[in-house]
């Protein structure tokens, strides 16, 4: 009963200084909203990020080179290149954990079909790449081994390239120069949208392996070896298995460390979503500076307000107020202040977030653990900040209270 | 006829570095229940510094005061709070209403520091508190839709609001025109005709003049008592 009196003296009060309460609950309601807002975009790019790469296909093991690095100085991007189709055989022939593997040879050009040009990276791939991928052909058909052996000179266009070189039109049975020598398009990929790192996935043009090596990138060296485990269990044996096949590819001796690094879903998952992660916790904790300075803000009308209602402090006493009604009279205006504020923010955010996500690219997550955090901090900031304040109207003496001009 | 206010040598010493500063020097002071006391003064004659003891707002440096019985020095400032909340209603020169609150509001203030529950139905309270200074009408307009005298009114009630064992009014009529302090002296001396007891705190003749007993005081010490 005395709370509700109390909690009801305080609002009372907040609200005869509405202009004034409001322009001090600024600093918090912009503070928990940011604050949200922040944590909620870097959540949900964290969740954007592990679909994305769940979307890349179950049990994926990726190999890459490592730079070499010679007497600990790196030789840069271009000592790389020590992966080959000899490697992709071996794996083959001996490995008894991965089920399909697939080389990747990368090459850049510049594509002409349809009356239009365009620029893009070639992937040269085995004819199992859909299935490591999870990546299907919506239109005419993926190549296949007899393709690879044979160097043919086919290829599969993502959708962004069919866009661009044969805007409405079926590109399947077309003819494209990829940097001047002519391949025939047997396919249309399915669309995948933007990858987490904000490329465009659909950018690609896809063709045999051996065709990509030996027709447009040369050299022995691929870029990556892709491989599918047998199953989610055996991703651990799977990377040892490879690690042990390609060390004696390479003839490494014992000791020398590996010149290549095998990678699988989870690590990379990890590796993405801990930077998105530190980046949500830094961007909430300098929006989290702002309900400090809110606090601060809380604090300093405070301080006025106790040194504008002196008389009535005095008054107060002098009519049976102890101490510590003046300090907790005080303490709950302030903590009313940023509690109010913080449920505007989180009000706000709220807004922000549907906005968000109805009209950008960027996916905002509210978890309840937030909002319950946001709550909180609003209550200890009030507490924090109310003190002081509350403190010095408490220990007022009352007769010189009530002669305060 | 119970005794309300007993003092026994009182005195009061303010300390101003090395200097000390008598204000009250050995005053005996008795007030029985429903009596109408002027304390009369010029300033420095240490009548605030009486008031301030006697309404519970400071110590004494030496001496007792007794209040309905109980010895005030050795109680603490929050039992001292308590005691004023129970026991005393103050009257201020300048009113000291809350603005932008009601009259009833006003004077259901004392009623929120009511510790022990000493009042069931505060709306009520409040109310007829309101009624015996003829305020009803007024109850719900703030300060500022009130005249001075109506002000001082509502202060009154508020003094009342939880039936203390005396009032204590300190220049009620200092902000006021002649013929609303005389307003507000007859409301206290018909309220003492009901049985309230008050210490009125005055400089002026005519206002001390409606209290039935008057006491003057001069340089911390009472020097002279007369009855009207």
């Amino acid at each position: 009963m005395k709370y509700e009196k109390l909690l009801t003296a305080a609002f009372q009060s907040l609200a005869k200084n509405g202009m004034r309460s409001f322009l001090t609950m600024l600093g918090i309601i912009i503070g928990v909203a940011a604050v949200i807002i922040m944590v909620a975009v870097g959540e949900g790019a964290q969740l954007a990020i592990k679909r994305q790469i769940a979307a890349l296909g179950s049990s994926l093991l990726i190999i890459f080179p490592n730079t070499v690095s010679h007497m600990g100085v790196s030789q840069g991007a271009g000592s790389l290149n020590q992966l080959t189709l000899d490697d992709v055989e071996r794996l083959r022939r001996e490995s008894l954990y991965l089920r399909d593997i697939s080389a990747v040879a990368m090459a850049w050009g510049h594509i002409i079909g349809g009356g239009n040009n365009w620029m893009t990276g070639v992937q040269g791939v085995d004819a199992n790449y859909t299935q490591i991928r999870d990546w299907r052909v919506v239109q005419g058909a993926f190549f296949t081994e007899e393709d690879v052996k044979t160097r043919n000179k086919v290829c599969v266009l993502g959708k962004t390239v069919v866009d661009n070189l044969f805007p409405g039109q079926d590109p399947v049975g077309a003819l494209v120069r990829i940097r001047s020598v002519p391949f025939k398009v047997i396919g249309v990929l399915a669309k995948k949208g933007q990858s987490s790192t904000g490329n465009d996935q659909d950018d690609i043009i896809l063709s045999p392996t051996t065709t990509v090596l030996y027709r447009l990138k040369g050299g022995q060296n691929i870029n990556l070896i892709m491989a599918s485990a047998v199953s989610d269990a055996r991703i651990p044996a799977a990377q040892q298995e490879i690690r042990m096949i390609l060390r004696e590819s390479h003839r490494l001796h014992l000791g020398e460390e590996d010149d290549f690094t095998v990678r699988n879903q989870a690590e990379i998952t990890d590796t993405a979503a801990e930077a998105s992660r530190t980046l949500t916790i830094l961007l909430g904790s300098i929006a989290g500076v702002s309900l400090v300075v809110g606090g601060i803000g809380i604090m300093n009308i405070m301080l006025v307000s106790v040194t504008e209602r002196t008389r009535e402090i005095g008054l107060r006493m002098a009519l049976g107020a102890r101490s510590r009604d003046i300090l907790s009279q005080f303490l709950i205006e302030a903590v009313s202040l940023s509690l109010l504020g913080g449920i505007i923010g989180i009000a706000i955010s709220f807004a922000t977030a549907y906005l968000l996500n109805l009209y950008s690219n960027f996916e905002a997550v509210l978890l309840p653990q937030t909002i319950l955090l946001a709550v909180a901090f609003s209550a200890a900031v009030g507490i924090f900040f109310g003190f002081y304040p509350a403190r010095r109207a408490s220990q007022l003496n009352p007769i010189e209270a009530l002669r305060y001009e | 006829m119970a005794r309300v206010i007993e003092t026994k040598d009182l005195t009061k010493t303010y300390k101003a570095g090395e200097i000390e500063i008598p204000a009250l020097q050995g005053i005996n002071f008795q007030l029985d229940s429903g009596e109408f006391v002027a304390i009369m003064g010029a300033s420095g004659s240490g009548k605030s510094t009486l008031m301030n003891i006697l309404g519970c707002l400071d110590y004494p440096t030496s001496g007792d005061y007794y209040l309905d019985g109980v010895k005030i020095n050795d109680l603490n400032r929050n039992a001292l709070a308590d005691i004023r909340n129970r026991k005393i209603g103050f009257v201020f020169q300048g009113f000291n209403l809350l603005s932008r609150t009601t009259a009833l509001e006003n004077v259901a203030l004392p009623l929120l520091y009511d510790r022990g529950k000493q009042v069931e139905d505060y709306r009520h309270r409040a109310r007829e508190t309101l009624e015996a200074v003829g305020l009803t009408d007024r109850m719900h307009h703030v300060p500022s839709q009130l005249s001075g005298g109506q002000q001082q009114r509502v202060a009154i009630a508020r003094a009342l609001v939880m039936k203390p064992s005396l009032i204590l009014a300190d220049e009620p009529t200092g902000n006021l025109d002649s013929r609303t302090s005389h307003e507000v002296m007859e409301v206290l001396k018909d309220l003492n005709g009901r049985g309230v007891t008050i210490i009125l705190v005055t400089h002026e003749k005519d206002i001390a003049a409606y209290a039935r007993r008057v006491v003057e005081m001069r340089d911390g010490r009472i020097v002279h008592e007369w009855t009207n």
